[in-house]
Protein backbone atom coordinates (compact mmCIF):
# COMPACT_ATOMS: atom_id res chain seq x y z
CA UNK A 1 0.00 0.00 0.00
CA UNK A 2 2.51 2.38 0.72
CA UNK A 3 4.02 1.75 -2.30
CA UNK A 4 1.18 2.33 -4.17
CA UNK A 5 1.17 5.83 -2.00
CA UNK A 6 4.62 6.59 -2.93
CA UNK A 7 3.78 5.85 -6.76
CA UNK A 8 1.07 8.45 -6.47
CA UNK A 9 2.91 11.22 -4.67
CA UNK A 10 5.45 10.74 -8.08
CA UNK A 11 2.87 10.94 -10.64
CA UNK A 12 0.97 14.16 -8.45
CA UNK A 13 4.17 15.87 -8.67
CA UNK A 14 5.42 14.94 -11.95
CA UNK A 15 1.47 16.19 -12.79
CA UNK A 16 2.51 19.55 -10.73
CA UNK A 17 5.56 20.11 -13.58
CA UNK A 18 7.42 19.83 -10.09
CA UNK A 19 10.45 17.41 -11.59
CA UNK A 20 10.79 17.45 -15.02
CA UNK A 21 12.13 14.70 -18.04
CA UNK A 22 15.18 16.48 -18.08
CA UNK A 23 17.71 13.36 -17.71
CA UNK A 24 20.94 12.73 -15.89
CA UNK A 25 23.58 15.59 -15.46
CA UNK A 26 26.79 14.86 -16.84
CA UNK A 27 29.32 13.85 -14.05
CA UNK A 28 26.07 12.09 -12.01
CA UNK A 29 26.14 9.18 -14.34
CA UNK A 30 26.43 6.13 -11.76
CA UNK A 31 25.85 2.30 -12.44
CA UNK A 32 23.81 0.73 -10.49
CA UNK A 33 26.65 -1.14 -9.24
CA UNK A 34 26.74 1.47 -6.71
CA UNK A 35 22.70 1.45 -5.00
CA UNK A 36 23.78 -2.39 -3.94
CA UNK A 37 24.65 -3.49 -0.97
CA UNK A 38 28.42 -3.96 -0.22
CA UNK A 39 27.56 -7.87 0.01
CA UNK A 40 25.75 -7.95 -3.37
CA UNK A 41 28.67 -5.89 -4.67
CA UNK A 42 30.71 -8.25 -3.46
CA UNK A 43 29.09 -11.47 -5.07
CA UNK A 44 29.53 -9.57 -8.23
CA UNK A 45 33.04 -8.33 -8.11
CA UNK A 46 34.40 -12.47 -7.00
CA UNK A 47 34.10 -14.38 -10.41
CA UNK A 48 34.18 -17.07 -7.96
CA UNK A 49 31.14 -16.46 -5.92
CA UNK A 50 29.28 -14.68 -9.31
CA UNK A 51 26.40 -17.24 -10.21
CA UNK A 52 26.69 -15.41 -13.67
CA UNK A 53 29.80 -16.68 -14.33
CA UNK A 54 28.01 -20.39 -14.88
CA UNK A 55 26.30 -18.76 -17.72
CA UNK A 56 29.76 -17.69 -18.96
CA UNK A 57 30.81 -20.86 -18.74
CA UNK A 58 28.41 -22.74 -20.81
CA UNK A 59 28.79 -20.08 -23.34
CA UNK A 60 32.18 -21.01 -23.35
CA UNK A 61 31.64 -24.54 -24.31
CA UNK A 62 28.26 -23.55 -26.62
CA UNK A 63 30.81 -21.31 -28.17
CA UNK A 64 32.56 -24.19 -29.79
CA UNK A 65 30.01 -26.66 -30.69
CA UNK A 66 28.88 -26.93 -34.03
CA UNK A 67 25.40 -26.76 -35.26
CA UNK A 68 22.78 -26.97 -37.59
CA UNK A 69 22.90 -27.94 -41.23
CA UNK A 70 26.45 -26.34 -42.08
CA UNK A 71 27.77 -27.66 -38.72
CA UNK A 72 29.58 -24.64 -37.96
CA UNK A 73 30.59 -23.71 -34.30
CA UNK A 74 30.52 -20.24 -33.50
CA UNK A 75 34.37 -20.43 -32.95
CA UNK A 76 34.43 -21.97 -36.79
CA UNK A 77 34.15 -18.55 -38.22
CA UNK A 78 34.97 -16.13 -35.41
CA UNK A 79 37.76 -17.83 -33.71
CA UNK A 80 39.00 -17.55 -29.83
CA UNK A 81 36.20 -14.94 -28.47
CA UNK A 82 38.59 -13.49 -26.34
CA UNK A 83 40.49 -11.88 -29.04
CA UNK A 84 37.19 -11.46 -31.91
CA UNK A 85 34.77 -10.43 -29.64
CA UNK A 86 36.66 -7.95 -27.35
CA UNK A 87 34.90 -4.46 -27.53
CA UNK A 88 32.18 -5.80 -29.64
CA UNK A 89 29.57 -5.95 -27.51
CA UNK A 90 29.86 -1.99 -26.34
CA UNK A 91 28.63 -0.84 -29.52
CA UNK A 92 25.46 -3.06 -30.22
CA UNK A 93 22.33 -2.54 -30.42
CA UNK A 94 24.01 -1.42 -34.40
CA UNK A 95 22.15 -1.00 -38.07
CA UNK A 96 21.39 -4.35 -39.48
CA UNK A 97 21.27 -4.02 -43.53
CA UNK A 98 19.66 -6.78 -43.82
CA UNK A 99 16.48 -5.84 -42.07
CA UNK A 100 16.88 -1.87 -42.40
CA UNK A 101 16.55 -1.98 -38.34
CA UNK A 102 18.59 -1.48 -35.23
CA UNK A 103 19.33 -5.25 -34.07
CA UNK A 104 21.07 -6.40 -30.46
CA UNK A 105 23.51 -9.15 -29.61
CA UNK A 106 20.88 -11.57 -29.04
CA UNK A 107 19.10 -10.48 -32.30
CA UNK A 108 22.31 -11.07 -33.90
CA UNK A 109 23.26 -14.34 -32.55
CA UNK A 110 20.30 -16.03 -33.60
CA UNK A 111 20.68 -14.41 -37.05
CA UNK A 112 23.99 -15.68 -37.42
CA UNK A 113 22.52 -19.57 -36.40
CA UNK A 114 20.25 -19.39 -38.99
CA UNK A 115 21.91 -17.36 -41.79
CA UNK A 116 25.46 -18.85 -41.28
CA UNK A 117 24.71 -22.04 -39.07
CA UNK A 118 21.39 -22.94 -40.56
CA UNK A 119 20.07 -24.01 -36.91
CA UNK A 120 16.62 -23.14 -35.76
CA UNK A 121 17.08 -19.90 -33.83
CA UNK A 122 16.94 -20.12 -29.98
CA UNK A 123 13.65 -18.99 -28.23
CA UNK A 124 14.04 -15.54 -26.09
CA UNK A 125 15.37 -16.14 -22.72
CA UNK A 126 16.40 -19.78 -23.22
CA UNK A 127 19.33 -20.92 -21.20
CA UNK A 128 21.74 -21.00 -24.37
CA UNK A 129 20.84 -18.01 -25.89
CA UNK A 130 21.18 -16.30 -22.62
CA UNK A 131 24.61 -18.08 -22.41
CA UNK A 132 25.92 -16.82 -25.00
CA UNK A 133 25.05 -13.29 -25.17
CA UNK A 134 26.31 -13.18 -21.33
CA UNK A 135 29.72 -15.42 -22.61
CA UNK A 136 30.37 -12.50 -26.06
CA UNK A 137 29.35 -9.67 -23.76
CA UNK A 138 31.57 -10.76 -20.89
CA UNK A 139 34.44 -10.27 -23.43
CA UNK A 140 34.29 -6.91 -23.12
CA UNK A 141 34.02 -6.48 -19.50
CA UNK A 142 35.67 -2.97 -18.24
CA UNK A 143 35.50 -1.29 -21.87
CA UNK A 144 33.02 1.54 -21.91
CA UNK A 145 29.35 1.52 -23.21
CA UNK A 146 30.61 3.40 -26.93
CA UNK A 147 27.10 3.21 -28.94
CA UNK A 148 27.79 3.17 -32.94
CA UNK A 149 27.66 6.70 -34.16
CA UNK A 150 25.54 5.44 -37.37
CA UNK A 151 23.80 8.42 -38.58
CA UNK A 152 20.81 5.21 -39.72
CA UNK A 153 20.21 4.30 -36.16
CA UNK A 154 19.22 7.96 -35.58
CA UNK A 155 15.36 8.17 -36.01
CA UNK A 156 15.08 4.66 -34.14
CA UNK A 157 17.48 5.76 -31.39
CA UNK A 158 14.98 9.33 -31.09
CA UNK A 159 11.56 6.47 -31.15
CA UNK A 160 13.45 4.85 -27.94
CA UNK A 161 13.50 7.95 -25.86
CA UNK A 162 10.34 8.67 -27.12
CA UNK A 163 9.32 5.54 -25.05
CA UNK A 164 11.48 6.40 -22.37
CA UNK A 165 9.65 9.11 -21.43
CA UNK A 166 5.92 8.14 -22.38
CA UNK A 167 4.13 7.88 -19.92
CA UNK A 168 2.08 4.41 -20.05
CA UNK A 169 -0.01 2.01 -17.55
CA UNK A 170 -2.56 2.66 -15.12
CA UNK A 171 0.16 3.94 -12.98
CA UNK A 172 0.51 6.25 -15.73
CA UNK A 173 4.21 6.81 -14.97
CA UNK A 174 7.01 6.55 -17.64
CA UNK A 175 10.80 5.19 -17.34
CA UNK A 176 11.79 8.72 -17.24
CA UNK A 177 9.43 9.43 -14.11
CA UNK A 178 11.41 6.90 -11.79
CA UNK A 179 14.45 6.46 -13.34
CA UNK A 180 15.68 10.53 -14.46
CA UNK A 181 13.57 12.21 -12.20
CA UNK A 182 13.68 10.28 -9.02
CA UNK A 183 16.78 7.83 -9.22
CA UNK A 184 18.68 7.34 -5.76
CA UNK A 185 15.38 7.56 -3.99
CA UNK A 186 13.79 4.87 -2.45
CA UNK A 187 10.36 2.65 -3.94
CA UNK A 188 8.71 0.04 -1.79
CA UNK A 189 12.07 -0.20 0.19
CA UNK A 190 13.97 -0.82 -3.05
CA UNK A 191 16.96 2.07 -4.47
CA UNK A 192 15.85 3.41 -7.86
CA UNK A 193 19.00 3.03 -10.31
CA UNK A 194 19.56 5.55 -12.94
CA UNK A 195 18.70 2.34 -15.78
CA UNK A 196 22.29 2.02 -16.59
CA UNK A 197 22.13 -1.41 -18.73
CA UNK A 198 25.62 -1.98 -18.53
CA UNK A 199 25.42 -5.78 -16.79
CA UNK A 200 22.95 -7.23 -19.03
CA UNK A 201 22.72 -10.50 -19.73
CA UNK A 202 23.09 -10.47 -15.52
CA UNK A 203 22.22 -11.97 -12.57
CA UNK A 204 18.93 -11.27 -10.44
CA UNK A 205 18.91 -12.71 -7.12
CA UNK A 206 14.72 -12.22 -7.61
CA UNK A 207 15.23 -14.21 -10.72
CA UNK A 208 17.45 -17.32 -9.37
CA UNK A 209 19.04 -17.22 -13.01
CA UNK A 210 20.75 -14.61 -15.83
CA UNK A 211 17.68 -12.76 -17.57
CA UNK A 212 18.12 -10.57 -20.24
CA UNK A 213 17.56 -6.80 -20.49
CA UNK A 214 14.24 -7.15 -21.78
CA UNK A 215 12.92 -9.65 -19.45
CA UNK A 216 13.87 -6.48 -17.19
CA UNK A 217 11.96 -3.92 -18.95
CA UNK A 218 8.97 -6.39 -19.14
CA UNK A 219 9.23 -6.40 -15.32
CA UNK A 220 8.76 -2.73 -15.28
CA UNK A 221 6.52 -2.36 -17.67
CA UNK A 222 4.05 -5.04 -15.85
CA UNK A 223 5.10 -3.07 -12.86
CA UNK A 224 2.84 -0.09 -13.78
CA UNK A 225 0.89 -2.16 -14.86
CA UNK A 226 1.25 -1.74 -19.17
CA UNK A 227 0.50 -4.14 -21.32
CA UNK A 228 4.38 -5.04 -22.07
CA UNK A 229 5.82 -5.87 -25.56
CA UNK A 230 6.57 -9.22 -26.81
CA UNK A 231 10.45 -10.26 -26.57
CA UNK A 232 12.36 -9.54 -29.59
CA UNK A 233 9.85 -6.22 -30.26
CA UNK A 234 11.26 -3.91 -32.51
CA UNK A 235 9.93 -1.00 -29.63
CA UNK A 236 12.77 -2.79 -27.17
CA UNK A 237 15.56 -2.57 -29.47
CA UNK A 238 14.65 1.06 -29.98
CA UNK A 239 14.42 1.34 -26.10
CA UNK A 240 17.88 -0.74 -25.36
CA UNK A 241 19.34 2.03 -28.72
CA UNK A 242 18.45 4.50 -26.56
CA UNK A 243 19.84 2.83 -23.36
CA UNK A 244 22.94 2.54 -24.61
CA UNK A 245 23.68 6.06 -25.52
CA UNK A 246 22.33 7.11 -22.19
CA UNK A 247 24.90 4.90 -20.34
CA UNK A 248 27.84 5.82 -22.74
CA UNK A 249 31.11 6.14 -20.68
CA UNK A 250 30.10 3.43 -18.28
CA UNK A 251 32.05 0.27 -18.26
CA UNK A 252 30.71 -3.19 -18.87
CA UNK A 253 29.98 -5.43 -16.08
CA UNK A 254 28.64 -8.64 -17.59
CA UNK A 255 28.31 -11.06 -15.61
CA UNK A 256 26.72 -8.40 -13.02
CA UNK A 257 24.54 -9.38 -10.17
CA UNK A 258 21.43 -7.14 -9.13
CA UNK A 259 18.91 -8.13 -6.61
CA UNK B 1 29.19 -32.31 -18.39
CA UNK B 2 28.48 -30.69 -15.10
CA UNK B 3 28.22 -26.38 -15.23
CA UNK B 4 30.37 -26.29 -12.23
CA UNK B 5 32.76 -23.13 -10.71
CA UNK B 6 34.86 -24.68 -7.84
CA UNK B 7 38.04 -22.92 -6.29
CA UNK B 8 40.90 -24.73 -4.63
CA UNK B 9 44.08 -23.27 -4.59
CA UNK B 10 46.70 -24.32 -6.63
CA UNK B 11 49.58 -24.61 -3.94
CA UNK B 12 49.68 -24.53 -0.32
CA UNK B 13 52.32 -24.78 2.85
CA UNK B 14 51.87 -28.09 4.65
CA UNK B 15 49.51 -27.59 7.75
CA UNK B 16 48.28 -24.43 6.02
CA UNK B 17 44.60 -23.49 6.67
CA UNK B 18 42.85 -23.42 2.56
CA UNK B 19 39.31 -22.08 2.08
CA UNK B 20 37.69 -24.03 -0.84
CA UNK B 21 34.53 -23.18 -2.75
CA UNK B 22 32.47 -24.52 -5.13
CA UNK B 23 28.94 -23.96 -6.69
CA UNK B 24 27.09 -25.65 -9.64
CA UNK B 25 24.45 -24.55 -11.70
CA UNK B 26 20.92 -26.12 -10.68
CA UNK B 27 17.43 -24.95 -10.73
CA UNK B 28 16.95 -26.17 -7.44
CA UNK B 29 12.69 -26.58 -8.39
CA UNK B 30 11.15 -26.54 -5.04
CA UNK B 31 8.38 -28.80 -6.10
CA UNK B 32 5.59 -26.04 -4.17
CA UNK B 33 5.57 -24.11 -7.19
CA UNK B 34 2.76 -24.17 -9.19
CA UNK B 35 3.21 -24.24 -13.29
CA UNK B 36 0.96 -22.07 -15.90
CA UNK B 37 -1.34 -25.46 -15.93
CA UNK B 38 -2.45 -25.48 -12.40
CA UNK B 39 -0.06 -28.56 -11.96
CA UNK B 40 2.63 -28.36 -9.58
CA UNK B 41 6.17 -28.37 -11.12
CA UNK B 42 8.07 -31.38 -9.70
CA UNK B 43 10.86 -31.29 -6.95
CA UNK B 44 14.06 -31.02 -8.44
CA UNK B 45 16.83 -30.19 -6.32
CA UNK B 46 20.55 -31.34 -5.23
CA UNK B 47 20.23 -33.45 -2.03
CA UNK B 48 23.73 -34.01 -0.99
CA UNK B 49 27.12 -32.01 -1.95
CA UNK B 50 30.13 -34.21 -1.12
CA UNK B 51 33.75 -33.30 -1.16
CA UNK B 52 36.97 -35.66 -0.62
CA UNK B 53 40.49 -34.85 -0.54
CA UNK B 54 42.53 -37.80 -1.64
CA UNK B 55 39.35 -40.47 -1.20
CA UNK B 56 38.62 -39.14 2.14
CA UNK B 57 35.15 -37.41 2.64
CA UNK B 58 36.19 -33.88 4.26
CA UNK B 59 32.58 -32.03 3.91
CA UNK B 60 29.33 -32.71 3.51
CA UNK B 61 25.72 -31.26 3.62
CA UNK B 62 22.61 -32.61 3.21
CA UNK B 63 20.43 -29.78 1.26
CA UNK B 64 16.85 -28.89 1.48
CA UNK B 65 13.78 -27.09 -0.36
CA UNK B 66 14.61 -23.99 0.68
CA UNK B 67 18.12 -23.59 -1.08
CA UNK B 68 18.52 -20.92 -3.82
CA UNK B 69 19.27 -21.90 -7.09
CA UNK B 70 22.80 -22.84 -7.67
CA UNK B 71 23.79 -23.65 -4.71
CA UNK B 72 27.39 -22.21 -3.29
CA UNK B 73 29.61 -23.60 -0.88
CA UNK B 74 32.36 -22.56 1.07
CA UNK B 75 34.53 -24.37 3.54
CA UNK B 76 38.09 -24.65 4.73
CA UNK B 77 40.55 -27.19 5.14
CA UNK B 78 43.70 -28.02 6.54
CA UNK B 79 46.07 -29.02 3.31
CA UNK B 80 48.29 -32.35 4.45
CA UNK B 81 49.10 -33.71 1.06
CA UNK B 82 49.18 -33.18 -2.37
CA UNK B 83 46.33 -34.44 -4.51
CA UNK B 84 42.97 -34.33 -6.00
CA UNK B 85 40.16 -32.39 -4.04
CA UNK B 86 36.61 -34.05 -5.37
CA UNK B 87 33.06 -32.98 -5.59
CA UNK B 88 29.93 -34.74 -5.98
CA UNK B 89 26.54 -33.22 -6.14
CA UNK B 90 23.46 -35.88 -6.17
CA UNK B 91 20.02 -34.71 -6.84
CA UNK B 92 16.09 -36.35 -6.28
CA UNK B 93 16.75 -38.54 -9.70
CA UNK B 94 20.19 -40.02 -7.70
CA UNK B 95 22.21 -38.73 -10.58
CA UNK B 96 25.53 -37.27 -9.79
CA UNK B 97 27.57 -34.19 -11.30
CA UNK B 98 31.77 -34.28 -10.24
CA UNK B 99 34.43 -31.80 -10.85
CA UNK B 100 37.21 -32.22 -9.41
CA UNK B 101 40.87 -30.07 -8.60
CA UNK B 102 44.24 -30.58 -7.93
CA UNK B 103 46.45 -28.92 -4.72
CA UNK B 104 50.13 -29.54 -4.56
CA UNK B 105 51.11 -29.26 -1.08
CA UNK B 106 54.69 -28.29 -0.23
Amino acid sequence: MRTLWRLAAIGVSAFFGIVSARGIEVGEKRSGFDFMTPETQALQADDISNPGMLWVLQGEQLWQEPEGRANVACSGCHGDASRTMSGVAVRYPVFDEATGRPIDLAGRINACRTERQQAEPLAPESDALLALTTYVTHQSRGMPVTPANDPRLAPFRENGRRLFQSRIGQLDLSCASCHDDNWGKRLGGSAIPQAHPTGYPLYRLEWQMVGSLQRRLRNCMIGVRAEPFAFGAPEFVDLELYLAERARGLPVETPAVRP
Amino acid sequence: MARALVNVPKEAKQGETVEIRAMIAHPMETGYRVGPNGINIPRDIIRRFACTYNGEEVFRADLHPAVSANPFFAFTLVALASGTIEFTWTDDAGATQTASAMITVS
